[in-house]
């Protein structure tokens, strides 16, 4: 059974633990490990505060809407902001040695390390979206 | 609520900065950046920063802990990690950042690596 749970925040990041919160409920409802939990609650963070800090580039009139998907094998969230979107394959490398000791750029690999599937996209109706999916351990 | 909390201590010339809390983008990333600055400007140029009650890094903190590592370079000083949590020796190491920081599991140990 697919079940589906919605927030919607101002880009505040004072607003970025309530996001938190609910990514810590869900997975422990889906029963993910611990380690993956709080994996997953990095990861979501990441995108929250992309989407916060370049999507919306801290205007804190713009949403940022947070769409939790859950399955019976999988977690799915996306992340929408109301930014123009970005070429991800574009990042550079942040483990190479020319960035390793740049202050920034290493959110996006984590959630790339972290999760299942990342995939940016620019939504129909505006913004860019960026979609996480974490599968269950078959036990 | 302050995220970070940070309390520095000496030992020898050594100074010691406990961190207790989250390092994260905004409120906790600044407290460390200006902890590191402060010993720096008080001419404390051997910095170790404990990491052992760290609850929480995201990769603006990581970010955080690079720049207070060159910081320190750049002015002539040596900053190193004492007791990381397994989750940041994690991050740590998904992003090569292993090969940059030198870590410490015990305190007396890492002091006397600055001799």
């Amino acid at each position: 059974m697919t079940e589906t749970i919605e927030l919607s925040i101002d880009s505040k990041l004072e607003f970025v633990d309530l996001v938190a919160s609910v990514t810590k409920s869900v997975t422990a409802k889906m029963e993910f490990d611990e380690d993956d939990a709080s994996w997953i609650e990095l990861a979501v963070h990441e995108a929250v505060i992309n989407a916060i800090t370049h999507g919306n580039r801290n205007s804190a009139d713009k949403q940022v809407e947070v769409r939790f998907v859950t399955e019976q094998e999988a977690l799915t969230v996306y992340v929408r902001d109301r930014g123009e979107g970005f070429d991800p394959s574009q990042l550079p490398d942040p483990t190479s040695s020319d960035n390793l000791l740049n202050p920034s750029g290493r959110g996006i690999f984590y959630m790339r390390t972290f999760m299942d599937e990342v995939e940016h996209s620019i939504h129909p109706e505006g913004g860019s979206v960026v979609r996480l999916t974490k599968n269950k351990r078959s036990s | 609520m302050a995220s970070l909390s940070i309390k520095d201590r000496q030992a020898g010339d050594v100074t010691i900065l406990d961190l207790s809390g989250k390092i994260t983008i905004g409120e906790g990333s600044v407290q460390l950046r200006e902890a590191v600055k402060r010993m720096l400007d008080d001419g404390k140029k051997k910095i170790l920063l404990n990491l052992g009650d760290v609850s929480y890094v995201d990769s603006s903190g990581i970010g955080e802990l690079v720049s207070s590592y060159t910081t320190t370079g750049n002015n002539g000083g040596q900053l190193k990690l004492l007791n990381q949590t397994k989750k940041i020796h994690d991050l740590l190491t998904i992003t090569k950042l292993v090969t940059v920081f030198e870590t410490h599991d015990n305190e007396e140990t890492a002091i006397a690596s600055f001799k």
